[in-house]
């Protein structure tokens, strides 16, 4: 299992570099992530996405797809490619310290 | 009497009625199945009718063919399942009252959810080979087609079938080499993925046969709408492919009557335990093929192995004890590579498509992961054992366990 200092903490990784255990999750840490996505500074949008995603898995115990997030998030589709280039469902999902959602095969 | 209602006479429900009719005793069953279409469609035959190998009547059979008699047959739409009464509503409000229920309703393709899919490109420079009027349509264009840009194309994942994109892509290599204008056809292959497939290994290996045959693969690509006007796709990152002929494989979406029923996810799948094939929250419903939310592909191999551990757990359920079957997420594909030739991958859950020989191990007579003649045979003889055996329910000499013997780490 990868392993690797963050902000001067061991943190354990897993195979999809997705944070392994959920507590050692904070928003100083979720910002190291987001940098090691390129994504250099979160504003007030990608946090509306990170919130919302974590509220979805604490009650479904899944990360929620990206068709969701359009419906629900209150971010559509076209500003979640600009937030989170690439893969929106999955970055945002790794950034809010989250297993990878399993509709992402 | 107790009741069984079986929704969906597709691959999935055809076999697992047949499976069950022969093993349950008809004066203390009572066995209903409901469809809305009276043709049976052999959808792995649509990929070949673009190259016009097999024609329409080649991939249909009537429905009633295939059910046993002593069994009530619905042709009808379903309105909705109304799981906490233990009943179905048909759309003439007809009501089905079960005390077993087996949800086989399958996936469709639904252009609509993305901006500018079915306008007015759709059937004259825009296609899906999906659907029986899709392949036909596309089957005329080619015949007349005299060259240009085709761009292959998958919308979103999970989709029906995950290899037969990229069997089209290689089908149309050779279709448009034996017409004498390849040179002329410059194919693309457009992709959600981050490679040629959804399984690291084979991915590669599949990606490498694109570029022999020299179709150039554009991954990591998500759709957000088609440009009737400058025919070209476009991504939500601004990526933009121009095309003179599209053959997309839409979003595809389970059946409306699940969500009418507030069953599905927001695709309409159904969530289905991974192992035991019940519906997650009920004791009584069982759910096969293309309708689950599995990770497994959307296959009629899937549903056939599948239909072995439903069998065996719906045999102990109906006798008070617990499901003792587990689905590994068997999955087995021939995958047509053009010129006579075809490829063979089997894999499931855990394990992806590894190279080796199959079924007997050290002897085939089919070759994994490597592209040979007898694949081919296998695929070709396939139609004849879906109609002869499989929709019947017959025993196939495949476990419905993958098993490891034969392949190579």
């Amino acid at each position: 299992m990868p392993v690797r200092e963050i902000l001067g903490k061991m943190i354990e990784f897993d195979d999809d570099g997705h944070l392994k255990n959920l507590n050692d999750w904070n928003e100083e840490i979720a910002k190291e992530l987001a940098k090691e996505e390129g994504i250099p500074e979160l504003t007030d949008r990608h946090w509306l996405v990170i919130n919302y995603m974590r509220q979805e898995f604490q009650k479904i115990g899944d990360a929620p797809s990206i068709r969701k997030l359009t419906k629900e998030s209150g971010v559509d589709t076209k500003e979640l490619y600009q937030l989170f280039p690439k893969g929106p469902a999955k970055k945002a999902a790794k950034i809010a310290g989250l297993p990878k959602p399993k509709g992402c095969i | 009497m107790r009741k069984l209602v079986i929704l969906g006479a597709g691959t999935a429900g055809t076999m697992m009625l047949n499976k069950l009719y022969n093993a349950l005793d008809l004066n203390e069953w009572s066995i209903t199945i409901v469809d809305k279409d009276e043709t049976h469609y052999y959808q792995p035959g649509f990929l070949f009718i673009p190259f016009g190998i097999y024609n329409r009547r080649d991939v249909i059979k009537p429905k009633r063919d295939f059910f046993p008699p002593g069994v009530e047959v619905i042709m009808s739409e379903i309105d909705r399942i109304e799981p906490d009464k233990n009943r179905v509503v048909l759309a003439n409000n007809r009501v089905l009252p079960y005390d077993y229920l087996i949800i086989a309703t399958g996936s469709r393709i639904d252009p609509s959810e993305i901006e500018g899919m079915k306008d007015k490109l759709w059937y004259k420079n825009v296609f899906d080979f999906y659907t029986i009027e899709g392949a036909c349509a596309l089957g005329n264009f080619f015949k007349h087609w005299e060259g240009g840009k085709l761009v292959i194309h998958i919308t979103e994942m999970p989709i029906k079938c995950p290899v037969a994109p990229l069997e089209f892509a290689f089908l149309a290599d050779w279709y448009f080499t034996e017409r004498g204008i390849r040179d002329k056809v410059d194919i693309h292959f457009v992709t959600p993925l981050p490679g040629a497939f959804t399984k690291p290994r084979a991915s590669a290996i599949l990606g490498d046969f694109l570029e022999k045959k020299n179709i150039k693969l554009i991954p990591d690509f998500n759709i957000a709408r088609v440009d009737n006007d400058e025919k070209k796709i476009v991504s939500w990152d601004e990526i933009e492919v121009p095309f003179d002929v599209l053959v997309t494989i839409p979003t595809n979406k389970g059946d409306e009557a699940i969500k009418r029923s507030g069953m599905g996810d927001e695709l309409n799948f159904i969530p289905t335990d991974k192992h035991t094939l019940m519906a997650e929250g009920f004791d009584n419903i069982f759910v096969l093929g293309d309708a689950t939310n599995l990770p497994s592909s959307k296959a009629g191999s899937v549903a056939h192995f599948q239909s072995d551990i439903l069998f065996e757990n719906f045999m102990d359920v109906i006798d008070g004890r617990k499901p003792s079957a587990k689905f590994d997420g068997h999955a087995n594909c021939f995958i047509e590579s053009g010129f006579g030739k075809g490829i063979l991958i089997d894999f499931n859950y855990d394990t992806e498509p590894l190279p080796g020989k199959f079924p007997l191990p050290g002897i085939g007579p089919f070759s994994l992961l490597e592209e040979t003649k007898m694949n081919h045979y296998g695929k070709v003889m396939f139609r004849w054992m879906y109609w002869n055996f499989l929709l019947k329910g017959v025993e196939l000499p495949i476990e419905s366990h993958m098993s490891m013997a034969g392949k190579r780490l």
